[in-house]
């Protein structure tokens, strides 16, 4: 274990945990955009910047998502300083999704009202933040990486190959679950499963029940998922609640 | 091509090639870099080799096709030998001339010799032409003498004489203590001590270690690495065996921007005679010491230069950056301890182990040691390569060597460091470069490009040329500089469109210190020095553009004005000029009529008038 301080508060953390960890277990408030269980880290958004010492006395900003805790270290989670540098990105982010309910949200909670850049419009970014969580859900956790970054810049957007080839993609929706400003929709209609991602549109086949009739999984996730598990496809033919029904 | 077992082998393969060497013969050797090519280089080897042939000296006299000298601006250069003659600006047209007059009649071409700036005198030795002569050429010493593309050449003049010390001679150990004695700090901007970087990496955990090579150089007007690696590319090979060999790595890779061709190719010719010679590969000299390099091609941005971007590029995954909480020499390529290095850091490692640390460490400053390759760009007379030692002042740069600004203009401001550096104002001129130095007024050493501004640039709009520049550059990895770039260049535009309000200046402020504070990787934090290093020296220059909506330069197009003088004759060059027909002539001698709605003020009246008819307010 590693001995260090966060706000004046002694704590310990495992060896190779991240300072944000260590500032969340002692339920200490880090605003965060980009940072989520699931996935590594990646330190896009910034906004978990705090102010640390080490124990030779040096004193810096770092992002707390990717600094490993250690033995020592004196944590500030917030400064004058690192609140204004917040308020600063926040509304960066505002000028870019200026009508993103979670990102009003949030300048709200930072102490800002609103951005003092020119907004963009809206259906420009369709309130994709770029923090990759989604690309790196579908890499890491699903393993497909169906949907990455494009261009390079100022340019950068989050789609799927050439914007139209939806081949890597099984459906899952692990991106839509896990975007923190709700800019991939995803819907089930008619046996239908629809997304709308900021820059393209996709479908896919949902499959029916063999017994309940029910609408219940994409076809591809189910082809990925017996892939994945080694169980025959016929097992995924049921939806889940008539499976548990047989084990009962 | 014999492969080499032994120290003492090399040491006979060094003689056999100085016996071999005719020194009776009169040789040209024409610089190939690509600077004197794009000049028709080419050609002049090509006129030499036919010329040659044709008069049936291929006895008397050798061509040579050498590395570059630094002097681009007056390609295509070369000098003869034994006379030591310097010619400059020659074209295929002179050949047959220089041929006739100086190899065989021994005399100068006067026409082709370089005229000092302000005396006008010819001089005849490159040693004595003034942008030599307060140079201090370490690196760069050999590379008009030596054929980038002949390892025999670099072994002529002393090459791999290095190596053969550190593996006979010295301990890995001791080779550390030695880079660290002699204060060397990596040329590739950071500035960070070599020995010491050397050192973790040689003590970090894992038997797999790596050492790289950053050939990257994406800065504008930056040429320095380029010419390193075209021209002298075992220098920087032998520096990276040695430290391979300190470090306790068995692979490297040099990773050189792709759109360095020559530098590409010459890297490759060196690796592939170096290999044959046994200068690398396995069990190099008979040391049992096993060391492979190879090439890898850059991914094509400036960031990714950038030490973590290019290990990923190296990976074969997008060349963006991570955080460096842990660092490379600890986890590095694939997660190894990797020793990254600049290539003119790289190249200073054999000069180092030949003449010793506390020779380097005698040259230089107290917190700078060594000499410094810049490129000298901009608004001077002499553009070029220049190698000086640290703490030499910008003024000697500048004036000495650079031969000050051309035209009768003033000096404004010089930029070092890249496109992120700072601009530094004239009553700084005297300041010593070096790494500190360079920081404490907002600048940086960066990678060793200087850009020289003269009183017709306008620094509001100089701060906006960089900030789009790294706009196109960037990864777009992390808010604070992608988003930030983004609104600074809109608030710059604003300025520089007479827009701008004191509120603008605020928060540019606001926003270039949440970005140095916060952004990912050195990009995003240096990349306000030009904008605030603007602010804090030319503020006047803001001001004007913010409270009287002028330009004092006259550079920024929504503030000026194209305006013709009652002494137009209408001699009518000026309406053939203009690209939007915004003139009209209205009648004989009558001064010319310019619509200045029409007027995009792209300023082609201005530069064909022979009569100063044209004024801009
Ligand atoms: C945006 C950016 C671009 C860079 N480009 C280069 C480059 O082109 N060449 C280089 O040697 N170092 C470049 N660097 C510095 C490298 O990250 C690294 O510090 C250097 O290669 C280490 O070598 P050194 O210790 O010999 O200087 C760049 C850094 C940043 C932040
Ligand atoms: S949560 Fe740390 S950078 Fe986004």
């Amino acid at each position: 274990m590693v001995k260090l301080t966060i706000d004046g508060r002694q704590t310990e953390a495992k060896e190779g945990a991240m300072v944000l960890d260590a500032a969340r277990a002692l339920n200490i408030y880090i605003p965060t955009l980009c940072a989520h269980e699931s996935v590594s880290a990646y330190g896009a958004c910034r906004l978990c910047t705090v102010d640390i010492t080490t124990r030779s006395g040096r004193n810096r900003m770092v992002t707390s998502c990717l600094y490993p805790v250690e033995e020592g270290l004196a944590v500030k989670t917030t400064t004058e300083k690192i609140a204004a540098h917040r308020r600063m990105l926040i509304q960066l982010l505002l000028a870019r999704c200026p009508e993103s309910p979670e990102l009003k949200a949030m300048a709200k909670k930072l102490g800002a009202d609103d951005t003092p850049f020119p907004k963009e419009d809206p259906a420009k970014n369709h309130n994709c933040i770029l923090c990759a969580l989604c690309t790196r859900a579908c890499d890491e956790v699903v393993g497909q990486s169906a949907i990455s970054f494009v261009n390079r810049g100022v340019a950068r957007e989050m789609a799927i190959p050439f914007y139209n080839d939806s081949d890597a993609c099984i459906a899952c929706g692990s991106c839509f679950y896990i975007c923190p400003t709700n800019a991939i929709q995803m819907t089930d209609k008619n046996g239908k499963r629809r997304f709308v991602m900021p820059h393209n549109t996709m479908e896919f086949e949902l499959a029916q029940c063999a017994q309940c009739g029910r609408y219940h999984l994409p076809k591809r996730q189910i082809a990925w998922m017996a892939k994945k598990s080694g169980q025959p496809l016929e097992f995924f033919a049921r939806c889940i609640s008539c499976r548990e029904e047989v084990r009962l | 091509m014999k492969r080499l077992s032994s120290l003492k082998e090399l040491a006979g393969l060094r003689q056999s090639i100085a016996t071999v060497r005719d020194t009776k013969k009169q040789v040209v050797n024409i610089c190939g870099g690509t600077g004197c090519i794009a000049l028709g280089a080419n050609d002049v080897i090509k006129a030499f080799n036919e010329e040659i042939a044709a008069r049936g000296l291929q006895d008397k006299v050798d061509v040579r096709v050498s590395g570059c000298p630094g002097f681009c601006e007056r390609g295509s250069i070369l000098t003869i030998e034994p006379q030591n003659i310097f010619y400059q600006r020659v074209r295929r047209k002179d050949v047959a001339e220089l041929v006739q007059a100086t190899l065989i009649d021994g005399k100068t071409v006067e026409r082709l010799l370089y005229p000092d700036l302000t005396t006008g005198k010819k001089v005849i030795r490159e040693a004595e032409v003034p942008f030599y002569t307060k140079q201090k050429r370490v690196l760069l010493a050999h590379s008009s003498r030596i054929d980038p593309q002949s390892i025999e050449d670099y072994l002529y003049f002393g090459g791999y004489a290095a190596l053969s010390k550190a593996l006979s001679a010295m301990k890995p150990e001791h080779i550390i203590d030695e880079m660290k004695a002699s204060g060397l700090r990596g040329r590739g901007g950071g500035g960070f001590p070599t020995g010491r970087k050397w050192e973790t990496t040689r003590h970090a955990h894992g038997d797999i270690k790596y050492v790289i090579c950053n050939c990257d150089e994406g800065d504008p007007g930056a040429f320095m690495d380029r010419s390193l690696m075209e021209g002298n590319p075992h220098s920087v090979l032998e520096g990276m065996i040695i430290g391979a060999y300190a470090i306790g790595a068995h692979e490297g890779y040099i990773y050189v921007r792709n759109e360095y061709p020559l530098a590409v190719k010459n890297a490759r010719i060196a690796i592939e005679q170096a290999e044959e010679y046994g200068l690398l590969g396995d069990n190099i000299l008979g040391s049992g010491f096993n060391f492979h390099v190879k090439i890898s091609r850059g991914g094509g941005a400036f960031v990714c230069g950038e030490s973590t971007a290019l290990m990923a590029s190296l990976e074969g995954e997008v060349g963006e950056p991570r955080a460096k909480y842990v660092h490379t020499s600890e986890k590095g390529l694939w997660d190894r301890p990797s020793n990254l290095n600049n290539v003119e850091t790289w190249a200073n490692v054999p000069q180092i182990i030949n003449n010793g640390a506390k020779w380097f460490a005698g040259i230089g400053t107290a917190g700078s040691k060594g000499t410094k390759i810049f490129s000298l760009v901009g608004k001077v007379r002499n553009t070029g390569l220049v190698e000086v030692p640290m703490g030499i002042t910008l003024r000697e740069i500048i004036f000495d060597i650079g031969g000050g600004i051309p035209g009768n203009k003033k000096f404004k401001a010089v930029q070092t460091g890249g496109p992120s550096g700072g601009f530094i104002p004239e009553n700084l001129l005297d300041l010593q470069v070096d790494f500190d130095e360079l920081t404490r007024v907002g600048s940086m050493m960066g990678s060793g490009a200087m850009i020289v501004m003269d009183e017709s640039n306008c620094m509001v709009d100089m701060a906006k040329y960089f900030v789009t520049f790294l706009m196109g550059e960037l990864c777009g990895k992390c808010l604070p500089c992608r988003e930030g770039m983004k609104q600074l260049h809109y608030l710059l535009t604003r300025v520089t469109g007479g827009l701008g309000t004191i509120e603008d200046i605020a928060l540019i402020e606001s926003l270039c210190s949440t970005m140095w504070d916060t952004s990912l990787c050195g990009l995003g934090y240096s990349a306000p020095n030009p904008v605030m290093t603007s602010l804090k020296y030319f503020r006047e220059e803001w001001d004007a553009h913010i409270d009287e909506k002028r330009c004092p330069a006259k550079v920024c197009k929504p503030l000026i004005t194209y305006n013709i003088m009652a002494n137009c004759p209408n001699c009518g060059l000026c309406v053939k000029a203009c690209p939007v027909q915004a003139i009209t002539p209205r009648g004989k001698k009558e001064p010319v009529v310019l619509d200045q709605v029409k007027c995009t003020r792209c300023g082609s009246c201005f530069d064909v008038c022979r009569l100063d008819a044209v004024l801009v307010k």
